[in-house]
């Protein structure tokens, strides 16, 4: 029973891994390789969970007293049971269509602007989303939050052993994103986003559209920013507006980022091993490590002293000159970071 | 990036010249429009949420002022402002709450006000103690990551940083529950058109004009405020024309990080409840007005508090009062799409 339990939790604490992981590559794509600010990830997250969620649940059943007024069911609809439960990949296609739309939105606006106007667009974008999704009851029962989410594949396994199920289904999903955008970033496409965070005057001056590039990588981003979130509505299969408070979906994908290194993808997922690593363990610790205040300040500590000490992560960038000139030219990048604008 | 000389100059430094002769037919037109719609709207507001929005608004400008300071001069977004306002409310709280009655001094309800005299001694006090914290965060954080060169954007992430610590730190503290100043209910003073003005109020109207009145004048007739103009309109230039960066940068921290404290204590009057999460969940509007305003200009940031005060408020006749900072933040967004730099900014000027 022991190990039963030791083995359940570990399956829980890889999931959210893996989870994280996802997050952590998104932002990868918009901070990593091209340099943009995002500092509303929880709306992404919110978005991707809550659009799944609203799409896949039963519509709310008019005896029970709901305020929410829909519900896509696409889980139930007859003519999508093709067996392999194929309405899990169309709801994630609808996520990433919206995050898509809203991360076109807030690109448009800010990205020819410099960089901060970016950072605090995404803020007041992460917030009006929460505030819509908290006062709006007839979207998605306001404070009451969402739950009946269905299960991807639920009718395999006893609902049990149903972790182990999405642990590998969280892990293909992830390996899936991790290469795609390690091929997109080592394209001609990802050398101009790294030119673009290193220079962008040289990069313009190279007839680069540089406005265009940044909206590209943040719209990518925020795609996969949704497709995280949508993983976790159907893992946790309850979210409320609390679930999306800044701290656990903003700050901690920060630190993970920071801590395993910024402009590395193999950096992003360790970053969110290592982060959560902490963030799960220091609750077995005595006296006041256990306390949850002290666990948010020492998020907030350890993205500063990140940047401060180094800024290049755990792994770091590798940096990458042309395939012909040095094929093993696999050197950390000394001074992390953009040079002086 | 190297800008074209002409928008290198600050909007701070026009504060001594004459504003007047920048205005121009764009800037008339869009101020007969708003000033059109909002009269029009006048008589379907109510007015006790203009007057209350008046009062937010003067809140609102003290954090802004600061901020678009720190932004003109430090050229970073600096995302902890709202903390350091937590920051202070929170050191005036633990004077008023526990270290003034430990001493053996209580008081409430001083003069027409709900809270007791401990709290007028408590303000400067806090304000000293967030500027000291501001510029011990500049010494072991900002400058070594400015002596390093890394970009501005750097900056305003390590500020984000900062901002999560301050608050896990009140929370460590305080914990997350919410706290009150010693206070004792007092009569609101009623005037005509159903007009209800807490008398705190007042005292937030004086103290938030007194500040700013102050800051103009520390800009505009000191030294410092010379020096302080100088560098940011050009950092480089101000350095060998002999001014003192360093002193530069503790100057606008301290005048930054007084102004939020300050507003802290009065958020905390205001809404008359302390939560560790005030200051964070202020930054919408408080940002939004630095924009509207053209960052870097505080006398935008000035006009665009008052506006964002009132529209915010005033909102709450139709919408849910949840909503403020999403208003805040639309109009934010409304100035983005229709001019980037703010509606405040001159042509040519800021960043």
């Amino acid at each position: 029973m022991e190990l039963a339990g030791v083995l359940n939790y570990l399956v829980g604490f890889f999931i959210m891994v893996g989870i994280y992981g996802i997050f952590s590559l998104g932002l990868n794509v918009q901070w990593g390789f091209t340099g943009l600010f995002n500092a509303g990830i929880a709306g992404f997250f919110a978005l991707g969970a809550y659009t799944t969620a609203l799409l896949t649940t039963p519509a709310p059943d008019a005896a029970q007293v709901e305020d929410f007024i829909f519900g896509g069911n696409l889980a139930g609809l007859p003519y999508l049971d093709w067996g392999i439960d194929f309405w899990f990949i169309l709801s994630l296609a609808a996520v990433a269509l919206v995050c898509g739309i809203v991360a076109y939105a807030v690109g448009r606006l800010t990205l020819r602007l410099s960089g901060d106007y970016l950072a605090i667009a995404t803020l007041g974008i992460a917030e009006a989303v929460r505030l819509m999704f908290l006062n709006e009851k007839w979207i998605a029962n306001g404070s009451k939050g969402l739950y009946r989410i269905p299960e991807f594949l639920g009718d395999l396994v006893s609902p049990a052993n149903y972790d182990y199920l999405f642990l590998v289904v969280v892990l293909v999903v992830l390996a899936l994103l991790y290469l795609a955008v390690q091929r997109v970033v080592n394209s001609p496409w990802g050398r101009v986003l790294r030119a673009i965070r290193e220079d962008e005057v040289a990069a313009q001056s190279s007839g680069k559209d540089v406005y265009s590039f940044k909206l590209q990588a943040f719209i990518l981003g925020g795609i996969i920013m949704g497709i995280g979130g949508a993983l976790y509505a159907h893992h946790v299969r309850f979210i409320s507006p609390i679930t999306f408070d800044p701290l656990l979906a903003t700050f901690v994908i920060w630190a993970m980022l920071m801590v395993g290194g910024s402009g590395n993808n193999r950096g992003a997922l360790l970053g969110a091993f290592v982060v959560w690593g902490i963030w799960s363990g220091t609750q077995f610790l005595p006296w006041f490590f256990a306390d949850p205040n002290f666990r948010f300040f020492m998020i907030g500590v350890l993205i500063v002293g990140v940047i401060l000490i180094r800024p290049g992560g755990i792994l770091g960038e590798t940096r990458r000159v042309s395939r012909v000139v040095g094929a093993s030219s696999h050197t950390p990048v000394k001074e992390g970071g953009n040079p002086k604008e | 990036m190297t800008r074209p000389l002409e928008t290198r100059l600050s909007p701070l430094s026009r504060l001594a010249g004459p504003i007047r002769r920048q205005w121009s037919p764009g800037h008339t037109t869009v101020a007969i429009v708003l000033a059109a719609l909002a009269i029009g709207l006048l008589p379907f507001v109510h007015m006790g949420l203009v007057v209350n929005g008046v009062f937010l608004g003067a809140i609102i400008a003290l954090g802004a002022v600061g901020l678009t300071l720190i932004y003109g001069i430090l050229h970073f977004a600096n995302f902890a402002h709202g903390d350091y306002m937590t920051m202070g409310a929170y050191v005036a709280l633990f004077l008023t709450a526990s270290f003034f009655p430990w001493l053996g001094v209580t008081s409430d309800g001083f003069g027409p006000f709900t809270f007791g005299f401990t709290l007028l001694i408590a303000l400067p006090v806090a304000a000293i103690v967030v500027i000291a914290g501001a510029i011990l965060l500049d010494r072991f954080v900002y400058r070594r990551l400015r002596d390093r060169g890394v970009s501005d954007l750097f900056m305003s992430m390590s500020s984000m940083g900062v901002a999560i610590a301050l608050r896990g730190l009140v929370q460590m503290i305080w914990g997350g529950d919410i706290e009150t100043y010693p206070r004792e209910s007092k009569q609101v003073f009623h005037l005509p058109m159903d007009v209800r003005i807490p008398p705190d109020a007042i005292f937030i109207a004086l103290m938030a004009v007194a500040l700013v009145v102050t800051v103009y004048l520390v800009l505009t007739r000191t030294r410092i405020g010379k020096a302080m103009r100088a560098t940011a309109d050009n950092p480089e230039l101000a350095l060998v024309s002999g001014i003192g960066t360093r002193g530069v940068t503790w100057w606008t921290w301290g005048i930054g990080a007084a102004l939020a404290a300050t507003a802290g204590v009065l958020l905390a009057v205001f809404q008359g409840q302390l939560l560790p999460i005030m200051g964070w969940k202020f930054l919408i509007p408080v940002f939004s007005a630095v924009i509207l305003g053209g960052i870097g200009n505080p006398y935008g940031a000035l006009a665009a508090a008052f506006a964002i005060g009132v529209t915010s408020e005033v909102s709450t006749q139709w919408m849910n009062p949840s909503y403020k900072p999403a208003v805040a933040f639309a109009m934010m967004i409304a100035v983005l799409l229709i001019r980037p730099k703010g509606l405040f900014t001159m042509a040519g000027s800021g960043r």
